[in-house]
């Protein structure tokens, strides 16, 4: 892509005003599409600046909010008794009657903080961070199925092939990091149903999607040399490439050619990069306590460390997945061994980026994709009991640092936890909210395709929640 | 409405400083991309009754609705659209600040000013209007060539003061027109032959021999099988396999036995439903099964069907009428004057089939029914022979089995049951041919119209359990009418519908996505969508004259395509001035050849075949090349694992790589391959750290440049120059220049020397081979790196 370099500077310059960063990376595609005003930044860059990164913890499979964070003494008392009609309004399930009884729920709640949050006995060290903490309870969203579900919450479409937000953010205000990715994908726990598409770029250009790393010291596909090829080997190989590929372009002049020798050169920077990365031995011993982290062991715990770490070398978009939370039976075990994986690492992510300055302009997510139903889930021929279906009614989720409201909760739901009597929030409320922290406007930043321009909240009307905004 | 061809219109205006304004040309774009959303074909959203798409009717562009006129053809002064493109009142300005549309710059004004004061004619659209032979161009230059495909290039090229490039040299076009027709680099044999056949009719020799090569027919059905989302897996939930591998072949044969693109369409759309349909006919009708499907128990299976319908439908629009007509799905599409209610008449042609809408489970040998077997005579009567002997021996197994139960001597039962282990044995090894056998026979999901046909309902906002008004099967009202054979249409009619001379869209869809094919970019850019929301035609008569020549040609595909590849266009050099690339980077002018990186398939089959790894074996299973670790594992849902295939079959051509759609291998989709869950009509091609990562380290890549490493040392056992040619020559199809010689012939000094001092690392790179002496494995290991380094070369992942 040929970019003017004047243009290149404004942008750059105007990145460096407003303290976000350079995007330095893949910024070109943008350059040439996007009408700069008269004040040479992009049109979409609406609002103050008050996360420069994501990370987000999507606890997929749909957590529970009954057994966490959503406390419903009403259904204790109701326990075992068929839920009112009037309260269903011919909502269908895939594994439930209709008139499937109450579940009351499984663990003890207590108030924590200056704050007041009512968490369960289930997150004990999130309980400790409580006011830090932003509790949305009355998050809704348009699908009961996991994987369209998930969809609609990475990529604001139930269906696969759009632009996931990472993506998106890799696109509008590119990276900090010129040897790592920007949006960076992990998984710990159970499957996704979402699969790859929850991190893809759709119809924007595919360097915009997520890098899923993978398990063991070696994150980046290929970014190890292979065996017998030494970083000297590697280093002459790029001289001699970068000779003749100059030669070729001293002839034919072809932009592109330039292009791929700036890729290689940042490809040989990232073979440098992810060694220093992934090597946890500069962490102190307190650290790696806090979080849990154990050596040799890649899990969630792990996972929140290399967040981090990321976040400090520039990566824009940290997506970390947390999958088996699908609690169509026994929710009281699922929730026990889920919460045991993640709530120690939550709250120390939230505490170590707060004790490094960083989580003011860090923006951390956790959430699923939907709610668990008041009603229980049992079936012999499934062998199924003490679960419970898919809600996409109502369903918690909370932010933390980059620019919300701390210890505060939005949003009600009724007394039997079945919809949202205040403060409604819909997935994408909830994706503008987040854009809008990072300075977007989310009904400007579009991309067309196929005749038409895409938004990641989609083409009805959504606004970001001010309440949760500082 | 004035019904005009686009020809006539369009073709005395060429340059963007010509006086003239074209309706369709100019004005058509900018009414669509910032009126229509409000003021356009989706009666729903229109807004204070004006549609600017059309100029009579109650709502049309002329009407005077309260006192006030829109367009006033003849006079700004009287046409409320100049007064709010123009006011700079925020209140009263279109489009409005709230549409975040971008306002229309003064150029733009400046046509939409012409336009209405020569009378604001309106012209039907032109991808809407059947394509008709343009007048042959007057040429300043009638040397330069006498094919119409030149001279119609020549005519825009003169009209913006610009010359076309010269010849190619030998050595680059039969390495372009190798790739571009078999997706293969020319052998160093090839180019040398190439090289001393001065006949002048040396290159066209060479055009008949490859469009005659199978690789042809591998090589374009790759884009057809992008276009159709062809794949190996269902795409959703435990994205289970599916055996689609007869249809991906039949594809293959259909371009090497060059069947009429008419044929290919109906065989495709309404194959089931010939009477004694072959098994071509019925095996092409799965293209109406390529969708994605989801396994049971997850979601309702009314919305599942519904879904499985707009995905077929879909797939229509964008492969034959480079439409989307998925838009028309909740609402009047908003660009294209597709209603709804045309939208839904489409899908009932779709939504008869006799099939269920999710998988039940895992489906057995991929195949959901309905399918077919296609297997020879001779398979079904061993397969009848082998279900025979198993039921008798099944039979054995029971009655020696209740013998055994009534036998009370302890001693005779224990040599009954001996008896009954070896029976049982026989049993399983005769099971185990059986289901071999059973699994050899080739079968195919078929199209399967159900005998009474389902009503259609619009859906409400394209919700799938909201049905509203009942519409009949149709074609979309703005184009050709569709003659039906019976009383109620079929799908055959909607088939010959699409491949009538009279529809405007089908030739024209694919005679562009083929111009693509060849030069990068096709006539109108946008070729997934040639309606109002994508580009208007660079060279609009050449896209006529070649869909009319396509469709008097009796829809010839390889006519087409040696048509466009002898042109003087195709045959120009890509070397260009700065400033030419600066102007036109995606060459959209044609004064040059064109030049871009190769498509992921075409780098890898490259690499397997300049090394000497390529197996040609043709069709049949999908293979899987080893890949890195833990990929599937990260997405699955059913603890499948990613096994590698052994053999020589890793080293097939990558169009028969297994293609998950949860995760399709990274080889291809790190080089831009789509991912197959939709209908890709054109590939981006991005320039990214993870492709330089991918072909500098992938440990496959760096064997295969071993092995042409060992083919070159043994080749030119002693003789250094006399190999660094060889090895340049087989990757890049060139010779290298004095400079390029030296720098290559230092880089193996210095890696062998490197490779002597560390034992280890050659040792490393030699594993598995029997090479010799420390002083063979250095020489191997850095030639090994050298040829990894050529493959990485631009001009070795460019076609140019």
């Amino acid at each position: 892509m040929n970019v003017p370099p004047l243009l290149h500077r404004t942008r750059r310059h105007f990145f460096q005003d407003c303290g976000i960063g350079v995007g330095k990376i893949a910024l070109a595609s943008l350059l040439a599409k996007e009408s700069f005003g008269a004040t040479g930044k992009p049109d979409f860059m609406r609002f103050p600046i008050k996360a420069k990164r994501v990370i987000y913890l999507f606890m997929a499979g749909a957590p529970s909010q009954l057994e966490l964070f959503d406390n419903k003494p009403k259904l204790k008392e109701m326990e075992g008794k068929p839920i009112p009609p009037s309260v269903i309004k011919g909502q269908r399930y895939a594994f439930i009657q209709p008139d499937a009884a109450v579940l009351g729920p499984r663990f003890p709640f207590a108030k924590h903080g200056d704050s007041g949050a009512e968490l369960s006995d289930r997150l004990p060290y999130l309980s400790k961070v409580a006011d830090d903490l932003t509790f949305v309870k009355s998050m809704h969203t348009d699908h009961f199925n996991h994987a369209p579900a998930q969809l609609f919450m990475t990529t604001g479409s139930g269906i696969p092939g759009r632009a996931s937000m990472g993506s998106w953010l890799s696109y509008g205000i590119g990276s900090e990091s010129d040897d790592l990715p920007g949006f960076v994908v992990m998984r710990s726990g159970g499957n996704l149903s979402g699969g790859s598409a929850m991190w893809g770029s759709g119809f924007l250009p595919s360097e915009h999607q997520g890098v899923p790393f993978r398990e063991g010291s070696d994150p980046i596909l290929h970014v190890s040399n292979p065996k017998g090829i030494d970083r000297t080997a590697q280093r002459q190989t790029l001289d001699l490439l970068n000779k003749l590929n100059r030669g070729t372009h001293q002839r034919l002049r072809d932009p592109e050619i330039t292009a791929r020798i700036d890729a290689y050169e940042m490809a040989y920077r990232m073979q440098a990069r992810a060694p220093e990365l992934m090597d946890f031995s500069k962490e102190s011993k307190e650290t790696l306590e806090l979080y849990g982290v154990k050596e040799g062991k890649s899990d969630f715990a792990s996972n929140c460390l290399l967040a981090r770490r990321l976040a400090e070398r520039g990566t824009r978009f940290i997506q970390l997945y947390h999958g088996g939370w699908d609690a169509h039976s026994n929710v009281e075990g699922n929730v026990k061994n889920n919460a045991k994986a993640i709530d120690q690492a939550s709250a120390a992510l939230v505490q170590d980026l707060k004790q490094r300055g960083m989580l003011e302009d860090t923006l951390v997510v956790w959430g699923g994709e939907f709610g668990r139903t008041p009603m229980v889930e049992a079936s012999a021929a499934l062998k199924r009991s003490g679960g419970r279906d898919h809600h996409p009614q109502a369903f918690t989720m909370w932010m933390a640092g980059g620019g919300v409201k701390p210890g505060i909760t939005l949003g009600q739901t009724d007394e039997l936890g079945f919809h949202v009597s205040e403060d409604p929030v819909h997935v994408h409320d909830l994706q503008a909210t987040i854009l809008q922290l990072l300075g977007i406007d989310h009904s400007r930043l579009s991309f067309r395709f196929q005749g038409l321009d895409f938004r990641l909240t989609g083409v009805e009307e959504h606004h970001a929640v001010e309440q949760l905004i500082a | 409405m004035i019904s005009c061809s686009l020809v006539c219109l369009l073709s005395h205006a060429i340059t963007a400083e010509a006086k003239e304004v074209s309706f369709n040309r100019d004005v058509f774009p900018i009414l669509s991309d910032r009126c229509f959303a409000c003021h356009g074909p989706d009666a729903h959203e229109r807004k204070s009754k004006l549609r600017l798409d059309r100029a009579d009717g109650e709502d049309g562009a002329y009407r005077t609705h309260e006192g006030t006129t829109a367009i006033n053809p003849g006079s700004i002064k009287d046409s409320e659209l100049w007064y709010r493109i123009t006011t700079d009142d925020a209140d009263e300005v279109m489009p409005p600040p709230k549409a975040h549309k971008k306002p229309l710059s003064k150029e733009e004004q400046a046509i939409v000013k012409r336009w209405i004061e020569t009378g604001a004619p309106y012209e039907r659209f032109w991808a809407f209007v059947p394509a008709k032979k343009p007048d042959a161009p007057k040429l300043k230059d009638n040397n330069w060539s006498n094919l119409p495909i030149d001279r119609l290039v020549l005519a825009k090229l003169e009209a913006l003061n610009l010359h076309p490039s010269t010849e190619a040299d030998k050595r680059t076009l039969i390495r372009r027109v190798s790739l571009d027709l078999t997706g293969l680099p020319p052998t160093r044999d090839e180019i040398k032959a190439f090289l001393s056949d001065d006949r002048s009719e040396a290159y066209e020799a060479l055009v008949d021999r490859l469009l005659g090569k199978k690789q042809y027919g591998e090589h374009v059905a790759r884009y057809w099988l992008d276009l159709v989302r062809f794949a190996d897996t269902n795409g959703m939930h435990k994205d289970f396999y599916r055996n689609f591998i007869a249809y991906r072949d039949w594809v293959i044969r259909a371009f090497n036995d060059n069947l009429g693109y008419d044929d290919f369409v109906r065989y495709q759309l309404a194959g089931d439903l010939f009477s004694n349909a072959t098994s071509d006919q019925l095996v092409a009708s799965a293209f109406n099964r390529l969708h994605l499907i989801i396994d049971r128990g997850t979601a309702l299976p009314e919305e599942s069907f519904f879904k499985n319908v707009v995905d077929r439908v879909t797939a229509v629009g964008t492969t034959f009428m480079g439409m989307t007509v998925h838009c028309a799905t909740c609402h009047d599409h908003k660009y294209d004057p597709l209603t709804q209610k045309d939208f839904y008449s489409l899908f009932a042609f779709f939504n008869n089939i006799d099939a269920a809408p999710e998988t039940g489970g895992r489906p057995k040998n991929g195949l959901q029914p309905p399918f077919l077997p296609l297997g020879t005579p001779e398979q079904h009567k061993n397969l009848e022979q082998f279900s025979k002997q198993l039921a008798e021996s099944d039979n054995e197994v029971k009655e020696l089995e209740k013998k055994i139960a009534g036998e009370k001597e302890a001693n005779k039962k224990k040599v009954l049951s001996q008896e009954l282990g070896s029976l049982t044995g026989k049993y399983n090894a005769l099971k185990g041919n059986r289901d071999r056998l059973d699994r050899e026979i080739p079968r195919v999901m078929v199209m399967k119209e159900r005998m009474e046909v389902r009503p259609t309902h619009i859906r409400i906002r394209g919700q799938y359990d909201a049905p509203g008004e009942l519409v009949t099967r149709n074609t979309p009202e703005f184009l050709p009418a569709l003659k039906k054979a019976g009383e109620t249409a079929t799908r055959m009619d909607l088939a010959d519908w699409f491949v009538d001379p009279s529809n405007p869209l089908t030739a024209r869809v694919v005679v562009n996505r083929f111009w693509q094919q060849f030069f990068g970019t096709g006539l109108v850019k946008t070729s997934e969508d040639i309606g109002a929301q994508g580009e208007v035609p660079s060279h609009p008569e050449l896209l006529d004259h070649l869909t009319v020549s396509f469709i008097e040609s009796g829809w010839d595909v390889k006519t087409l395509i040696k048509q466009i590849v002898l042109s003087r266009t195709y045959r120009q050099s890509s070397v260009s001035k700065p400033e030419q690339f600066a102007k036109d980077p995606e060459n959209r002018n044609l004064a040059r050849g064109s030049r871009y990186r190769m498509d992921a398939e075409m780098i890898r089959d490259q690499i397997l075949s300049t090394s000497g790894l390529l197996v040609n074996t043709m069709f049949g299973k999908s293979v899987k090349p080893p890949q890195p670790d833990g990929l599937w594992k990260s997405v699955t849902m059913t603890g499948e694992r990613f096994k590698a295939d052994g053999g020589d079959a890793i080293y097939r051509r990558s169009l028969y790589t297994y293609w998950k759609r949860g995760m399709p291998p990274p080889q291809m989709t790190i080089l831009n391959a789509p991912t197959r869950d939709a209908c890709i009509a054109r590939r981006e091609r991005t320039n990214t750290p993870a492709q330089a990562l991918l072909l500098l380290n992938e440990s496959e890549y760096l064997k295969a440049a071993r092995e042409l490493a060992r083919k070159a040392l043994e080749a030119e056992a002693t003789n250094g120059p006399r190999r660094l040619a060889f090895t340049y020559e087989t990757v890049t199809s060139k010779l290298p220049d004095e400079k390029e010689r030296q720098v290559l012939d230092d880089l193996v000094r210095n890696l062998q020397k490197n490779y002597l001092e560390q034992p280890a690392l050659a040792d490393a790179i030699c594993q598995g081979l029997n090479v010799g002496d420390a002083e063979k494995k250095a020489q191997l290991a850095a030639w090994t790196v050298l040829v990894n380094a050529l493959y990485n070369l631009d001009i070795t992942k460019t076609r140019e």
